[in-house]
């Protein structure tokens, strides 16, 4: 009881110590610098709206720094504008600018360096180099921030949201474009990735490396240069994510290699190069997914085994599969295939024959792609019609073998 | 010159053979839209008739018309009408009904199912392919007096455009797949109206694949503005030279 | 009227016509004769416009009728073997030319009335007989005035009447100063017509003589009595 009473008055005597600090024009301080100079722990900073250039902010106690209106943090191109170096520091509602280029030292938006429980809620980034960037963090949320940039070159731009060796992140709500990847994870574990927008990046919506036992959830991935990618990685979770519009020789809606034990899961892939490419993939659950409209709606390579393609709609893609080998160690059940031309005379909704969605010229363009002039052609469709009554160039146990006669309602 | 077309129009209106062309046209593209539970496979109908039925029927009907209006034209050159126009009048009337009958088959299931560039696309591109086929058989009659000579070389270009050239393209990229023939490729394409019609279709219908095509060669040249240009230019230069050449030779032919 | 300077036509190897001269004038009613294949018909096509010639000209009214079209309105048209549309009826076959020549000069149509063919005019062409393709062919070479008729075997298939009525019209034309060219090998019939007399043999013309002169040159009042006096004169020449 005397031990209750007595973090009682602690929490009181912390609660009455803890001020806040107004900056602004109409206020005796006018610099943000000046004001976190005069703060200590756990103090709250409330800026009012203007323009702010005082180069590279470092937060060096747990501090509130709040924007009123999104007050401009301008750094003119010379130096990161906002550097994070305490545990519990939030940052909310300003408009963080023009953090400059730099091939060296990454100049970012907004930093963390080695901290944890930082929050960055409610910001527009604009111009910068490297959007936000998490160093060795932990427990930290990114929420509902606009990340924009205007990257033309690879090499001339940083990533939207760069996480690396991180732990517990909630990545939520961020709209991100014109970056190199718009979210960047290496080496981030027990994180999530969550109602975020990510379009129009240079290379990756999403660029996920080494980053086991993560999940990213209800996202969209539209239009990016290469769509997303997720390597070297184990028990990853993608459900209910939308991978639209990668368009490009080596485009992918989502590209996966030496990935093991994930389940991707009721995402849509719609008008991608290819919905989904596989490398090195391993024993993982494709299940209830729609492919819509890709060239390829998925391109399973032949070092992918144990994996399972079960209850997924193939919707008006140019090709359903492709793969580069005859070996076929991956299962495919109870799909649904637009292109199946099979019949259900005991009405059980499962055809009667069995299905080979790969075709002859899914084969033949994978090792000479310039036949791809030719696709469509009468006598193409043809080759493809015998090739499907009489396997001989495909592998003939790649085969749905309970192809569904309606789609499934996803 | 009108009133020659209007005759021609009358008289090819009155032959059951378009009107039942334009019924077939109609009944495909109809049932293949509302059997179908997405447009795609509608689509993929429409399109294997633009290059495999439009071409034939084009080209067939029209070098029987014109082998059957020998008479006509024998009547009308002892008149007072210029050898050229007569010529003209029958390609006009007789590439006219062939879009016609398209449009109305063909175009107006396709605007109502796809009203989109895909279906605007395939509208353009059958009629052009309509009037294309109709250039050839004035080409494929003028050759020959006989009419069953006409009528097999009619069919012999028909089966080359819609089949041979194509397995002969094939044979060539895998003959030569070790070789950076890809543009050439581009070039061979010009040689086929059907494989013109066949590609400028397919950039719009199968968008993703094409236009991430490894070799680039559609996006950088079809998918272009200036692509779409040239490759529309090549589709009417093979209606237009087919037909000069026959009037040429009409100008020149005794009768 | 029309006049031929060298006209040479060639199909294939076969040569058609060989280096035909040939002058007609207003008021000549000219018929054409020689034995099957003689190249007749080529000679009446080439001045229609439907042969072109290898080489020689054709002129009309002093013009060259090379590449020329308009020309053809003077001129009425009776084929051999009349080729029309089958599965257009007699009116719509009038009809058309009518339209086609687009003239509003007044139609002669004597033709059209002696044949009858008004009670005909929505019977389909296919399924008349020679004869009444004939008096189609024949009605509407005359249906438009024009100043030359050009009869190509007039009067074959056709039935003695019909015959008769068709010789009555070209004599009345004639009369009118219109210039007519008749082929026909069936000599007796153009006896009280015609003024001028070609015969042609293998693309030659052999002659080109005024029925008169012919007349008292052999001392014969039929014309194809004269004609056999004067092959065979021409026959025997070179053996003597």
């Amino acid at each position: 009881m005397r031990i209750i009473f007595l973090a009682y008055f602690l929490t009181l005597s912390v609660l009455c110590q803890a001020k806040t600090i107004l900056v602004g024009k109409n206020h005796p301080l006018k610099s943000i610098k000046a004001a976190i100079a005069q703060s200590s722990d756990g103090d709250t900073i409330v800026v009012q709206s203007g323009t702010y250039k005082e180069g590279r902010i470092l937060i060096n106690k747990q501090i509130t720094l709040i924007g009123k209106h999104f007050p401009i943090l301008d750094g003119e191109n010379k130096s990161e504008v906002i550097s994070i170096n305490a545990d519990n520091v939030v940052v909310k509602g300003f408009k963080i600018q023009n953090s400059g280029h730099a091939a060296l030292e990454d100049p970012c938006g907004i930093r963390v360096y080695d901290k944890s429980n930082v929050t960055v809620e409610n910001n527009i980034l604009d111009n910068n180099f490297f959007g936000i960037y998490i160093q060795n963090g932990k427990n930290c949320i990114i929420k509902n921030n606009t990340i924009k940039a205007y990257g033309k070159e690879e090499q001339l731009i940083g990533n939207g949201i760069h996480c690396w060796k991180s732990e517990n992140l909630q990545i939520i709500a961020n709209k991100i474009s014109g970056h190199r990847d718009g979210i960047y994870f290496e080496f981030v574990t027990n994180s999530v990735i969550w109602r975020n927008i990510s379009s129009n990046n240079i290379r990756y919506g999403l660029h996920f490396m080494f980053s086991n036992d993560d999940s990213y959830i209800t996202n969209v991935f539209k239009n990016n240069g290469a769509g997303v990618a997720v390597m070297f990685t184990k028990n990853v979770k993608m459900f209910n994510n939308y991978f639209e519009e990668n368009w490009g020789d080596s485009a992918y809606g989502l590209l996966l290699k030496e990935i093991a034990d994930s389940y991707i899961f009721n995402n849509r892939f719609s008008k991608n190069t290819s919905g989904i490419y596989m490398e090195g993939t391993s024993r993982i659950k494709v299940e209830k997914n729609v492919f819509e409209s890709n060239g390829w709606g998925m391109k399973i390579q032949a070092s992918c085994m144990e994996n399972e393609i079960v209850n997924n709609n193939y919707l008006k893609n140019t090709f359903d599969i492709s793969t580069n080998g005859s070996l076929v160690l991956n299962t495919f059940n109870s799909n649904y295939w637009d292109k199946y031309e099979g019949y259900d005379l005991d009405k059980n909704g499962i055809g009667d024959v069995p299905y080979h969605p790969l075709s002859l010229f899914a084969v033949l363009t994978e090792t000479n792609p310039s036949a791809m002039l030719l696709y469509r052609s009468f006598m193409i469709t043809l080759l493809d019609k015998s090739e499907k009554v009489l396997p001989s160039i495909t592998p003939d146990n790649f085969i749905d073998n309970s192809p569904l006669m309606k789609s499934l309602p996803l | 010159m009108n009133r020659i077309i209007k005759i021609i129009l009358l008289d090819i209106l009155k032959n059951k053979i378009v009107l039942g062309y334009t019924l077939i046209l109609a009944i495909l593209s109809w049932s293949s839209f509302a059997l179908e539970d997405n447009s795609a496979k509608g689509l993929l109908t429409i399109l294997n008739v633009i290059l495999f039925t439009v071409p034939l029927v084009s080209i067939l009907f029209a070098t029987i018309y014109l082998y059957n209006s020998s008479e006509f034209i024998e009547l009308l050159l002892s008149q007072p009408v210029k050898r050229q126009k007569i010529w003209l009048s029958l390609f006009i009337g007789l590439a006219s009904s062939m879009v016609f009958s398209f449009l109305i088959g063909a175009g107006i299931p396709l605007l109502i199912n796809s009203p989109d560039s895909i279906g605007f696309m395939m509208i353009i591109v059958g009629c052009l392919v309509s009037v294309i086929f109709v250039a050839l058989a004035f080409l494929s009659s003028i050759l020959t007096r006989d009419k069953a000579k006409g009528i097999g070389i009619a069919i012999m270009i028909w089966l080359y455009f819609a089949l041979l050239f194509d397995g002969m393209v094939l044979f060539l990229l895998f003959q030569f797949a070790d070789y950076p023939i890809e543009t050439a490729m581009v070039g061979i394409t010009a040689l086929s109206p059907i494989d013109l019609a066949r590609i400028q279709i397919l950039l719009h219908l199968d968008v993703s694949a094409m236009m991430g095509y490894t070799g680039a060669i559609f996006k950088d040249f079809f998918g272009t503005a200036l692509g779409l240009t040239v490759s529309f230019l090549l589709l009417c230069l093979w209606a237009i030279i087919p037909f000069f050449i026959s009037l040429r030779k009409f100008n020149r032919k005794d009768l | 009227m029309i006049h031929i300077t060298d006209l040479n036509k060639k199909f294939g190897k076969l040569e058609v016509l060989k280096n035909v001269n040939l002058n007609c004038n207003k008021g000549e009613c000219i018929a054409l004769i020689g034995p099957n294949g003689c190249g007749k018909t080529t000679l009446i096509k080439s001045i229609l416009g439907m042969v072109l010639p290898d080489k020689g000209q054709i002129t009309f009214n002093e013009k060259s009728i090379k590449n020329e079209y308009l020309y053809r309105e003077k001129i009425g048209y009776m084929p051999q073997i009349g080729r029309y549309p089958d599965n257009m009826t007699i009116g719509q076959v009038i009809d058309m030319i009518k339209r086609i020549r687009n003239t509003n000069q007044e139609l002669d149509q004597d033709l059209l009335k002696a044949f009858e063919l008004e009670k005909m005019f929505d019977k389909q062409m296919r399924t008349l007989s020679g004869g009444t393709t004939q008096k189609v062919s024949a009605t509407l070479a005359f249906l438009f005035n024009p100043d030359v008729l050009i009869l190509d075997e007039p009067t074959a298939g056709l039935d003695p009447l019909a015959s008769e009525i068709l010789k009555e019209k070209i004599i009345k034309e004639k009369e009118k100063g219109k210039l007519i060219l008749i082929t026909s090998h069936l000599l007796s019939e153009l006896d009280d017509l015609i003024t001028e007399l070609i015969f042609m043999q293998e693309g030659n013309m052999l002659f080109h003589k005024k029925i008169a002169e012919l007349k008292t040159e052999t001392n014969e009042n039929k014309i194809s009595k004269a004609i056999a006096k004067i092959l065979k004169r021409t026959k025997n020449e070179p053996n003597h």
